[in-house]
């Protein structure tokens, strides 16, 4: 269906255009409302609408002042500190044990491989609420709630499965004899690791931090579960400002969002080639 | 290892180990291994994850207040028969007593008050009325002074309670999540129709979970086809208009369908400005179902579209060229030959989709309003809430969880762990 062949009808010449509209506005759907915020964001009025002056194009209709307010308010600072610690930290963690567990998965000798992973990856099954829940009730009793290596350890449980299934799909198509050759070489496991496997999987440890990253980043079930006021984060803040008093700050906190998904994505994206020509999958 | 050598009839290796047992010693020695570098991240779970599971199915049947709160009245009460329809005799009033006035002592009178009142209303006021004036009680006839304190210490429904409660485990939150409750008799029985709410609220939840499944559905298989199907770089490039939502924020998704669905926002806004509507009649479409159906819909679109996609690439176009040169119509050769092709990637993503919809919390919260709430909203409220029961909220949660892992199940049974991709 990518062109329309030269023996088409006109049945199927019309169906092809109408099918092409029916995608096209399927796009917009996934598309518009996250570009829809940013020009909101920048409104002179406390509205969530286009103003009058915004659709003339008058530039008294718009104003960075939202971005002044959430740049210098410091709850929203110190929301912005909370986030990057806490999903800093919480990648590291998730990222280092995730891909020594990967490597050992890959390996055919692991025992009940497909139970184990299936344990390994519930974290990314079972619904936040539960986990969020399941951690309020057990953090409490060992005092964990409310601090911020609680908030910690919890993210880096849910991160993880995200490592693991990026780590072990990097990990099909490693050539094992590589590992033998390096050792008949006269290189210790240690140096074998470090030398050869390392600089293999690279790619989808980096994208699988990543993942691991944004799912901290972006989660807010747990914090507002697990942790306090001192550990709120970007999310936290912004779902709280959303039930209380819905302010166009948030509009703009939205937006820089965006632009660091965007950040991301596009890391991804180069990572994902960077794999792909290493193993010589597509040209160039 | 080189030089086996044969005596007798077993093989040795150079050292002279019979050659099997070498063998299996190596395989031990890589499973040893691989456990070894799972083994990490096994605990690491296991103390985050796993343990605060246990802990919430372990909540659902433990309730120790009654027995902690009240020790003397869970003794004296063993006494008392509570199918002959009179009231406990004087040594339980005389052991309730000293238990509340203990209980106020020890600040801990407002835990089995609140407990009781889950299953008794009204409990909670007469402990508190009566823990106040208990102290002042030092000598009988308890049951006289008691009664002439409140007459609701002549509900037998909660000196029942209390005798059913006083052990370590209780399955009255099971049954409350199950709309049911002891009968004064002692039986089994459906709460009161007026007063029941969480099997209507599962049947809720998943009645949405799979409509937005369904709608999903239609919205994605059009548009992986498409992805699938143009060539490379250009389906690439439209890749991005569905990774982009997938790596965007949930708070910042939601947001972005307050801005558009509510009452002054920009759907309504464009609608009064080209004249459709009136600016009095504005339409409610947030804080109600549509809002949740339509913004969760979106949400959970790119899980649908991802694994469709995927199955779609492997699927050879000369199938359907194929078909067509055997005389079957666009049409004909689309549902018998491509469609059945896609069954995979519809149960992938359909299972996938319903998993996530079924437990989601932040979006309905947000937008769902009264009608729109789902079952994770109302664990939420247990635990957080003005209303708290945390043994309530963790029966729920084993409920839903239970659920959850059956799809799972289901899930690895038809798609394999091993297969699931992201991105």
């Amino acid at each position: 269906m990518s062109s329309l062949p030269p023996y088409a009808g006109p049945l199927e010449r019309s169906w092809f255009y109408a099918y092409r509209t029916i995608c096209a506005a399927i796009f917009v759907f996934l598309i518009a409302p996250i570009f829809v915020i940013i020009p909101l964001s920048f409104n002179e009025l406390p509205y969530f609408t286009f103003t009058p002056e915004m659709l003339s194009l008058d530039p008294a209709g718009y104003s960075t002042k939202w971005y002044e307010e959430f740049f210098a308010e410091q709850s929203w600072r110190d929301a912005v500190g909370n986030s990057f610690f806490i999903a800093i930290f919480a990648t590291l963690m998730s990222t280092s044990v995730g891909t020594v567990a990967a490597l050992g998965l890959s390996s055919p000798a692991m025992p009940f491989r497909s139970a184990v992973m299936a344990i390994l990856i519930s974290p990314m099954i079972v619904p936040l609420i539960i986990s969020a829940a399941g951690m309020f009730f057990f953090y409490t009793r060992i005092g964990l709630a409310s601090t911020h290596l609680g908030v910690i350890l919890a993210h880096a449980a849910l991160g993880t499965p995200f490592v693991v299934i990026t780590v072990t799909a990097t990990l099909v198509g490693f050539d094992q004899s590589l590992v033998r050759a390096s050792a008949s070489l006269g290189a210790n496991p240690t140096r074998t690791f470090f030398k050869v496997i390392v600089p293999l999987i690279l790619p989808g440890v980096i994208s699988g931090g990543l993942f691991a990253f944004i799912t901290s980043f972006d989660e807010v079930v747990v914090v507002l579960f697990v942790g306090s006021v001192e550990q709120r984060t970007i999310p936290w803040k912004m779902f709280s400002g959303i039930r209380e008093e819905i302010r166009p700050t948030i509009l703009a906190v939205a937006t820089l969002l965006v632009m660091i998904s965007m950040l991301l994505l596009t890391m991804l994206e180069l990572l994902r080639r960077r794999n792909e020509r290493l193993r010589g999958l597509s040209p160039g | 290892m080189a030089q086996a050598e044969i005596t007798g009839d077993t093989m040795r290796t150079a050292d002279g180990v019979p050659l099997k047992l070498a063998l299996e010693r190596a395989l031990f020695r890589s499973r040893l291994r691989a456990v070894m570098l799972v083994l990490p991240l096994f605990a690491f779970l296991l103390v985050t994850f796993v343990l605060p599971i246990f802990d919430m199915l372990f909540r659902s049947v433990e309730d120790q207040i009654v027995a902690d709160i009240l020790p003397r009245t869970v003794v004296a009460i063993e006494a008392w028969d509570e199918t002959s329809g009179d009231l406990p005799g004087e040594p339980v009033f005389e052991a309730i007593v000293k238990d509340m006035a203990e209980g106020r002592k020890n600040k801990t009178l407002g835990r089995v008050a609140r407990r009781l009142n889950y299953e008794v209303s009204g409990a909670a006021s007469l402990f508190r009325k009566s823990g106040r004036k208990a102290p002042k009680i030092t000598q009988g006839p308890y049951r006289e002074k008691l009664l002439k304190i409140d007459k609701r210490w002549k509900n037998l429904d909660l000196w029942n309670l209390i005798k059913r409660e006083k052990g370590d485990f209780t399955a009255s939150f099971f049954l409350a999540a199950a709309d049911m409750q002891y009968q004064p008799d002692g039986s089994i029985g459906m709460r009161p129709e007026n007063r029941q709410i969480y099997v209507h609220l599962f049947g809720r939840t998943l009645w949405l979970s799979g409509l937005i499944t369904v709608l999903c559905l239609l919205l994605a298989y059009p548009v992986s086809y498409l992805l699938a199907t143009l060539p490379l770089r250009s389906g690439n490039l439209l890749m991005i208009l569905v990774l982009l939502p997938f790596w965007t924020s949930l708070l910042v998704r939601t947001t972005s369908w307050i801005a558009l669905l509510q009452t002054q926002g920009v759907i309504n806004s464009f609608l009064v400005g080209i004249g459709l509507i009136d600016d009095g009649d504005r339409l409610q479409l947030i804080h109600n179902q549509f809002g949740t159906i339509v913004a969760m819909t979106h949400i959970l679109l790119p899980f649908m579209i991802l694994p469709l996609y995927s199955v779609m690439k492997t699927i050879p176009p000369s199938y359907m060229r194929a078909a067509r040169s055997l005389g079957a119509t666009p049409f004909t050769a689309f549902v018998k030959v491509y469609m059945p092709n896609t069954v995979a990637g519809v149960g992938a993503g359909g299972i996938l989709v319903f998993i996530l919809a079924i437990g989601y919390y932040i979006t309905p919260a947000l937008v769902g309003g009264r009608t729109g709430t789902l079952i994770s909203n109302f664990i939420a409220s247990f635990i957080s809430g003005s209303t708290q029961n945390w043994g309530l909220a963790a029966a729920l949660g084993v409920m839903l969880l239970a659920i959850v892992l059956a799809l799972y199940f289901l899930y690895d049974k038809i798609v394999g762990i091993d297969n699931m991709k992201l991105g």
